[in-house]
């Protein structure tokens, strides 16, 4: 018998897993992250970086306020930048529907306690100067903001390093099995002995899952990402539509990403393997026709990050049922945005405290079979 | 609309030429798209209408013979194209004087051809430094000297084209420095003299330039180059083999114009966005991917000839343009076995024969580890991000382990040519920083658009309520 050498083993090393990690060897858990690439490199390092209530489900508005607040002070707790900018947010309508559209969903995302306000015309284009004369309404919040994706990897290694965590990456996991009370993990370079362990595998959750037989369907979402050159300020805030199909920012180094959620092709498998060209084009066109001035730019690249969608598209976070000292954690929607306040509470329930804020168990996303 | 062909090649240079050439002659139906105005690629590029050249130089007669047969061959010519998206099995989007159009067929032949390198020193990115590739395409095309007075700098044999180009339209060299000593290109010599024809190119601009009386420093290389806001001197010292410096006297050059190159690097950016296999191999440019011997990839319908898919030259590209045609009208069924090996045999016999004297001359043009281990921490390797050396060995410091990590930690290679300039030296300095090789650091992830698109082009008229807009994420 060989005693388990952590406390706790996350398998997934994105935003979710990795903030996890952070604050559970923060609390005094021996812990280990492994992911079978870098940290970081799959969504939570290729996501538009946008930090929005007005993309955010419903219930998840209480947890994307509270990870808005923890993003925006990153420095403090993080110890790291990761170039977040705070800033008014706008969800554009266009025609009456879209205006029906927006005015039910900021409703609704109200009610849950986001500050969204609907705001005519004139207002729109104080607040956003760049914003096109054609829209009818749009809907307005004073948390928004983004921040740069692709430094999230370089930002959570250092700190998880300072915290103690061992950081095991480009260490595929290829099996986990129960083992004296705890759990083994199967890697290449040998197996990785820890008592708890946490799934935290984004759209990989569902075949981690299968390693404890369980069947968690998790659906790929392929988004679709541009950024232009960089170019003279076009635009000050962040920029959507009513139906939720447009992200829009201009970053302090004067490039624009272009996002939305616009389909490209691939799968868990092969990851984001090609762009569909009229699907860029299409998203490129909602872009210019909400900012017009952005079409005197050049498009400079364009790639597609996975994102995962559970069944109800609500996170996969809490205990998995009838395995003990087993969880599971990720498939949020908009993850990025949400991710460091859900992993935190996961993080808070694994040390022993009571979370408080609801976390979103399984248990209704499981078919009464499943053995 | 989107037009449908059997065959798509993608590259007008003697490899996408002699590809697109043997396809149709075989019976495909070929579109052949470049970026340029006219076939030629870099090697045997067209000179602009009215300059009245003389078409002289065995490039030059060899691209207008190229020409001329494409003319009557009856292959759809879409030149000026901007080819921005390759995707699917196959479909090429590309921007023109048109607008926008689509192309489809199953199979592509990628002839993308190479871009140059230069390997940073301190001062590379002042105004009058160009590159060896883009001072021949002003001497060959536009009749243009690239400076009153020029050092010519660098390593491989296009060093000694552009001197004596630069002497024949009657231009200043003031100095050669050639990486290799005189040592290196006697050990060529039996692979130089394969190819008397080539060989005596070489000579004629060896003539040329002693006739010049152009100071040649064999065995040196660039040390920094210096001036307020232009081009004004160059310094340059010995260095060894591998392009190390070494001791002994800098000399300095008065000047307004240096061009530099290093070698070439395969542009293969289509295997590479459709995700072929690709394997690193330093002498023939870096990464490359795997062909069997008529250009074909790992990704079935898909071929890569050419410099783009490792770096041979121009002749040896024409003749693996012709294997590669062959080659796709075979596997479309257009030529039966018995045709399509004798018509490949004198492909193969000339790829075979040209093979000593290519060798010499990529062994010249490969990129040199020390020359790269030398780089200052503070010179600046991404000129579109304004990324320095010390900022990437500090990105391998703090963890990153291939080159895309250390491209999200740094920006380096984010820029508007995706790294095309930078990544090999990048991956380089990553490689050497770590102690590991090239394998373990990979390349850049491939990106469209291939080349920066302008938006409004891309955008095109359109409605707003023709965008075809999905249904909205759940609430």
């Amino acid at each position: 018998m060989t005693a388990a050498t952590y406390d706790l083993g996350v398998i997934g090393g994105g935003v979710v897993g990795s903030t996890l990690a952070l604050f559970a060897a923060r609390g005094g858990l021996r812990t280990v992250i492994l992911d079978r690439g870098p940290l970081c490199r799959e969504a939570s390092g290729v996501n538009a970086g946008t930090l929005t209530l007005q993309m955010t489900r419903v219930a998840l508005i209480p947890h994307a306020m509270r990870a808005h607040a923890m993003w925006a002070s990153a420095r403090d707790w993080l110890g790291h930048d990761v170039g977040v900018v705070v800033c008014d947010g706008l969800s554009l309508a266009f025609t009456e529907r879209e205006a029906a559209l927006l005015e039910e969903r900021a409703g609704k995302r109200r009610e849950a306690g986001a500050p969204i306000r609907i705001v005519g015309r004139d207002e729109a284009r104080r607040i956003e100067p760049g914003v096109s004369d054609k829209i009818l309404l749009a809907g307005h919040c004073a948390i928004d903001g983004y921040a740069n994706a692709y430094l999230t990897g370089q930002a959570f290694r250092a700190a998880l390093i300072d915290a103690g965590v061992t950081v095991l990456e480009n260490r595929a996991v290829t099996g986990l099995d129960r083992n004296h009370g705890g759990f083994v993990a199967e890697t290449a370079e040998g197996p990785v002995r820890f008592k708890r362990v946490v799934l935290a595998g984004g759209v990989w959750i569902e075949p981690m899952m299968r390693w404890l037989g369980i069947h968690l369907p998790i659906k790929t979402l392929v988004n679709q990402l541009s950024v232009t050159e960089r170019i003279r300020p076009v635009m000050r805030t962040v920029v959507g539509i009513a139906s939720g199909l447009l992200s829009l920012k201009q970053y302090p180094h004067g490039t624009v990403v272009i996002g939305g959620g616009w389909q490209g092709l691939g799968d868990r498998e092969r990851g984001g393997v090609e762009l569909v060209p009229d699907r860029l084009i299409g998203n490129i066109r909602l872009a210019c026709h909400a900012i017009p001035e952005l079409a005197s730019a050049r498009l400079a690249r364009a790639w597609a990050g996975l994102e995962a969608e559970t069944a109800d598209a609500l996170p996969a976070a809490g205990p998995i049922p009838g395995i003990d000292d087993a969880y599971v954690c990720g498939s949020i929607h908009s993850g990025y945005t949400s991710g460091p306040a859900i992993a935190k509470l996961m993080a808070e329930m694994i040390l022993g405290r009571e979370p408080d804020l609801p976390l979103f168990p399984i248990d209704r996303l499981l078919k009464a079979d499943t053995p | 609309v989107i037009r449908k062909a059997d065959l798509l090649v993608l590259g007008a240079g003697p490899a996408g030429c002699h590809a697109a050439l043997a396809g149709a002659e075989a019976g495909l139906d070929v579109v052949l798209l470049d970026e340029q105005d006219t076939a030629g690629g870099q090697g045997w590029r067209a000179p602009l209408a009215g300059l009245g050249m003389a078409r002289k130089g065995a490039d030059a007669l060899a691209g207008d013979a190229m020409r001329q047969r494409l003319a009557r061959s009856g292959i759809e010519c879409r030149f000026g194209r901007r080819v921005w998206s390759v995707g699917g099995r196959f479909r090429l989007d590309a921007m023109g004087p048109d607008g926008a159009e689509a192309f489809e067929a199953e199979r592509l032949i990628a002839a993308t051809g190479a871009h140059e390198r230069v390997v940073p020193f301190p001062g590379w990115t002042l105004p009058g430094v160009i590159g060896l590739a883009g001072a021949t395409v002003l001497l060959k095309a536009q009749a243009v000297l690239p400076g009153k007075r020029v050092v010519v700098a660098g390593a491989g044999p296009l060093l000694f084209a552009v001197a004596a180009g630069i002497i024949a339209k009657g231009g200043e060299v003031a100095a050669i420095a050639d990486m290799d000593g005189r040592l290196a290109w006697m050990k060529r010599l039996p692979g130089l003299a394969r190819r008397l024809d080539l060989l005596r190119e070489g000579l004629g601009w060896s003539l040329s330039i002693l006739g010049a009386r152009v100071p040649l420093l064999a065995g040196h290389g660039i040390r920094r180059a210096l001036g307020e806001n232009q081009l004004e001197t160059v310094v340059i010292g010995p260095v060894d083999g591998a392009g190390a410096p070494v001791g002994g006297a800098e000399r300095t050059f008065d000047c307004d114009a240096l061009a530099i190159g290093h070698g070439l690097v395969p542009g293969g950016e289509a295997p590479k966005i459709l995700r072929a296999a690709h394997v690193f191999d330093r002498q023939r440019g870096g990464w490359v991917p795997t062909r069997d011997a008529y250009g074909r990839c790992s990704i079935a319908g898909l071929y890569a000839c050419g410099d783009g898919a490792g770096i041979a030259g121009a002749r040896p590209s024409a003749a693996a343009g012709t294997l590669a045609g062959l080659a796709a009208a075979h596997d479309a069924g257009r030529l039966n076995q018995a045709s399509f090996a004798a018509l490949a045999e004198p492909a193969i016999q000339q790829l075979s024969a040209y093979r000593p004297f290519a060798a010499a001359v990529t062994e010249a043009m490969a990129l040199r580890g020390a020359q790269v281990a030398a780089i200052p921490p503070e010179t600046v390797v991404c000129r579109c991000e304004d990324v320095t050396r010390a900022e990437i060995d500090a990105a391998v410091d703090a963890g990153a382990t291939d080159i895309n990590q250390m491209k999200h930690f740094t920006r380096c290679g984010m820029g508007p040519c995706q790294g095309r300039m930078c990544g090999d030296i990048a991956a380089e300095l990553v490689a050497q920083r770590r102690g590991v090789g090239r394998e373990a650091v990979g390349f850049w992830t491939q990106r469209v658009p291939l080349r920066p698109v302008a938006l409004d082009q891309l955008l095109g008229r359109f409605d707003y309520a023709d965008i075809p807009i999905p249904p909205p994420a759940p609430l």
